[in-house]
């Protein structure tokens, strides 16, 4: 019984963490579907809100990596990030130019300085 | 491409829809996050089938990123939860946009609910601009196999960042392990039309690793709520002076 539960934990997890605390607003959507504007000012809170978080995570994964990505060292990390950012300005807001930047810079620079 | 609007069944017109996914720029872009997004799940030791049902549940990349992050790293669950459900708030209005879209004088609450379930941003910005131009009677159908097309895609190259992740030397699977936050801060970046996203972003890449460093309870949360609303008070004093 025990072993099932620790098989089936993580997709209870899953359920209850992850897909409830997410589809819940989908649902609201459907069921309040009238009156809302894009522009309104709930919205553009609740959408900085959002950006500001996502935006926690990103630099949280960089600073602070794990796994794989923790083998090549932070000011490499760093300096990637940068240079796929200016690369996405400079190459007028191309998300692809910016992303193959960042990744050839991390790779360089992992090649020469991975420990 | 000619625009896909003239179909003579419903399995046309769902059809229509996957190629429409699998031909549109975000087949690419899904293709790129979903690699990195599986080489995480893989570098926080979740099942690769996890992530899979992950995709067809949540499927919202920035949920699922904070969701996979935040479990593996062990975090509890009341904070995961509330991370997930305040970057989904902007799925909301997303929905409200949409249905008027999708719904007709026959259609049934049933009928909406896969597409409410499917809302996400590359599925939303591609029917806000292809359905105005079908008739409404093919909208839900097309709608339906534009998102499947999009899912699946998340799906099948969540697997192939997974296994790549697991079979690459360091250095290779670091760099799949980098393309979800170097993706992801580009692409919000380019979302931020308005000068509070752009403060809201530049904010959170500030707050989140402070806060983490200083190891304050539900730093995801506080990270978002003081992030955010700092940006939106900051917006609104700007737009008081001008």
């Amino acid at each position: 019984m025990n072993a099932v539960m620790a098989e089936l934990w993580p997709y209870l997890l899953l359920v209850l963490v992850g897909f409830l605390p997410n589809e819940i607003w989908r649902v609201l959507g459907l069921v309040l579907a009238r009156g809302l504007n894009e522009d309104s000012e709930i919205v553009v809170w609740s959408r900085a809100v959002a950006t500001a978080i996502l935006a926690g995570v990103i630099a949280k994964l960089i600073l602070f990596s794990t796994g794989a990505l923790a083998t090549i060292p932070l000011p490499v990390r760093v300096a990637a990030a940068v240079c796929g950012f200016l690369a996405y300005l400079a190459m007028r807001r191309s998300v692809f130019a910016g992303v193959a930047v960042g990744e050839t810079a991390l790779l360089l620079g992992g090649f020469l300085f991975a420990h | 491409m000619p625009a896909p609007n003239t179909f003579t069944s419903s399995a046309a017109a769902f059809f229509g829809g996957v190629k429409s996914a699998l031909t549109s720029v975000f087949f690419l872009v899904l293709m790129g996050t979903y690699i990195g997004i599986g080489a995480l799940a893989h570098d926080f030791g979740l099942a690769s089938w996890w992530l899979a049902l992950s995709s067809m549940l949540v499927w919202a990349a920035p949920a699922q990123v904070i969701l996979i992050s935040a479990l593996g790293a062990g975090a509890s669950l009341f904070e995961v939860a509330l991370a997930v459900t305040l970057s989904a708030i902007r799925l909301f209005p997303m929905v409200v946009a949409l249905l008027p879209l999708l719904r007709g004088k026959g259609t049934r609450l049933r009928d909406l609910l896969l597409p409410t379930h499917f809302t996400s941003v590359s599925m939303w910005v591609e029917s806000l601009r292809l359905l105005p131009a079908m008739p409404q009677e093919w909208r839900i159908a097309f709608c339906n196999g534009l998102s499947v097309g999009y899912m699946g895609t998340a799906v099948v190259f969540g697997f192939a960042g997974y296994y790549l992740a697991a079979g690459l030397p360091p250095l290779f699977a670091g760099t799949l392990l980098f393309l979800t936050p170097m993706s992801f801060l580009i692409s919000t970046a380019r979302n931020a039309h308005m000068m509070v996203d752009r403060l809201a972003l530049v904010l959170g890449l500030a707050l989140g690793p402070v806060l983490t460093a200083m190891q304050v309870q539900l730093d995801l949360m506080w990270t978002g709520v003081v992030g955010g609303t700092l940006a939106y008070v900051i917006h609104r004093v700007r737009e008081a002076a001008a």
